[in-house]
């Protein structure tokens, strides 16, 4: 390092190189191990197992039980993303044209969950809505609605960076100068050029709800079993097929991930923004 | 700005009122519960701050609440040094490359929780791979490591603390630019010097803003300790979680307390990287 004294050119280095390779080596190490773990069909005394099986991938597969939590979980997904993006979207589009001022509000409450997590607000949402006048705990309701509120963050990141690219403003004027009415200029010209922006806030907020434990843990335990519960659950009895339901996990994390990347690359479909000068940044 | 009439505002705000239910019923009012609540006594009536002084006198209370602090301090101060090495190592790396180890990081982070307590327990349990390759190679004092203590939740807490870590404090390093580290070098400064005079003063707001990040993260966190250990290791968010929903007789009043303890702290770090990113924004980093 001392001696790098020709700054400009980036030279070849090996020390960034091997800090990277132990670096990755050392994120992959569980990830493999359990990969291994799972497949192993005897791995007793051996560094590495000593014959192979798919059978516990087979077994996880055929077992109702798992169907079900992953379908349960589905579901949630499902209900929650498009829920959420029903109510929000329209939101941040008008507070982020009209209204810019209020946007500050909108921001506190997509953070609020950051400083309250899942294990706070938990607490008052226990005493809320198990009994009383809407008892909603122990059932998949309470799970519906407070993933609408831990996926805010995704679904108002991405929305507003995608309102920002096209530079939604500039848009909706020309829509109306030419004579369109708002609700029609949001709906055939600002949704179709921010599709690309919400599908990486469903995405994330998938893999965010296929990870959520703590509050189907404390909200609704075993009453709706999903896919966290079921490998908390698995993971006491069996170590092999809980080893199976990890890796599909994270093959599901990766597939999403990837999509994620793919779909941040690409610019929102045949529109050419022109970047402002000086303008908005990220 | 587009121009709206009377009535079309109107309109535009009903838009907005099904999230402002939502975020009300779901976000702000058990919120407001849990606070009503760390204000009452054991039967849920009246106004005392009994709750805070138990939390604070009772050994096991303040034991979880130093637990976390410290898990949280250590595993966030040993994750922002190394995400620092690996964020330094990044920037030196072609362009294709340095995207697939930010994704790599990025689909790291959700690598947490359950999976990754099994994870490592696959690895350093008591029949782990690791510690009976440990036991086989005669290596005692590794194999007799034990996963599930303190030092095994603080390897947990590193763990998935890099990743998030990494992808904070790689964009630090864009504001460092080439011809500082020219200029310095044509006045004879070293490398060493150039990161220890100029580089890391610079960054320094904004590392100390990831690090505010990285913090509320351990203390929030619940499911890896308690995939890993149950509710035996003594956290303030496994305390949390046991007083309203375990095995014990619940008390939310005491519950609330302490989550409303653990509240503060997250707020404070969240603060201080609000104030350290505006800093760091004045100065032009």
């Amino acid at each position: 390092m001392r001696r790098s004294s020709q700054p400009v050119a980036r030279r070849k280095e090996a020390g960034p190189t091997i800090i990277i390779a132990v670096l990755l080596l050392y994120l992959f190490l569980p990830i493999v191990a359990t990969l291994l773990f799972s497949i192993a069909k005897d791995w007793q005394s051996s560094i590495l197992p000593t014959s192979y099986t798919l059978s516990w991938y087979g077994h996880i597969f055929s077992d109702p039980r798992f169907l079900f939590a992953v379908l349960r979980t589905l579901l949630v997904g499902v209900l929650t993303v498009s829920l959420g993006l029903a109510v929000m979207v329209p939101v941040i589009f008008v507070l982020a044209v009209y209204f810019p001022k209020w946007e500050k509000l909108l921001q506190i409450s997509v953070l609020l969950p950051f400083a309250f997590p899942p294990v706070v607000a938990a607490i008052g949402l226990i005493k809320l809505y198990s009994g009383g006048p809407v008892p909603l705990t122990g059932t998949i309701w309470i799970l519906i609605a407070v993933y609408f509120i831990l996926i805010q963050p995704f679904i108002y990141q991405s929305v507003r960076s995608s309102l920002r690219t096209i530079h939604a403003q500039d848009l909706m004027e020309a829509a109306e100068v030419l004579g369109s009415g708002k609700v029609n200029a949001f709906l055939r010209i600002i949704l179709p050029n921010i599709w690309s922006g919400t599908l990486v806030a469903c995405l994330l907020s998938f893999s965010m709800v296929f990870g959520e434990f703590v509050m189907g843990r404390m909200l609704v335990g075993g009453e709706f079993e999903t896919v966290q519960q079921y490998l908390y659950n698995a993971m006491k009895v069996s170590g092999p097929s809980a080893s199976a339901v990890v890796v599909t996990y994270f093959l599901f994390i990766f597939l999403i991930s990837g999509i994620v990347l793919k779909l941040g690359r690409r610019k929102p479909g045949g529109y050419l923004a022109h970047p402002k000068p000086g303008g908005e940044d990220q | 700005m587009a121009r709206t009439g009377p009535i079309q505002n109107k309109i535009m705000l009903l838009v907005c009122l099904p999230l402002l239910i939502w975020i009300a019923a779901f976000e702000l009012l058990p919120i407001a519960g849990m606070l009503v609540m760390s204000f009452q006594d054991d039967s849920g009536q009246g106004f005392s701050l009994g709750q805070y002084i138990r939390a604070f006198t009772s050994d096991i209370y303040l034991q979880a609440i130093w637990n976390s602090l410290k898990v949280a301090l250590i595993s966030s101060i040993v994750g922002i040094i190394i995400a620092l090495v690996c964020g330094y190592a990044i920037t030196r790396l072609s362009e294709g490359f340095r995207d697939r180890i930010l994704m790599v990081s990025n689909m790291i982070t959700n690598f947490v929780g359950v999976p990754l307590a099994f994870a490592y327990m696959i690895m350093l349990g008591n029949n782990g791979a690791f510690t009976l390759l440990f036991q086989k190679l005669g290596l005692d004092s590794l194999a007799k490591f034990d996963l599930y203590t303190e030092n095994g939740l603080l390897m947990l807490y590193i763990y998935y603390q890099i990743p998030l870590a990494i992808l904070l404090v790689y964009p630090i390093f864009h504001g460092i630019r080439e011809e500082w580290k020219e200029a310095s070098a044509l006045l004879g400064a070293s490398a060493w010097r150039f990161w220890r005079h100029i580089g890391i003063p610079m960054m320094l707001p904004s590392i100390l803003g990831t690090f505010s990040i990285l913090i509320a993260n351990a203390l929030g966190a619940y499911a890896t300790a308690y995939a890993l250990t149950g509710s035996n290791f003594n956290l303030l968010s496994i305390r949390i979680a046991a007083l309203v929903s375990g095995d014990i007789f619940p008390n939310f009043q005491l519950g609330s307390a302490l989550a409303v303890i653990l509240a503060l702290i997250m707020l404070l770090a969240m603060f201080l990287n609000e104030w350290m990113t505006r800093y760091s924004r004045r100065r032009g980093l």
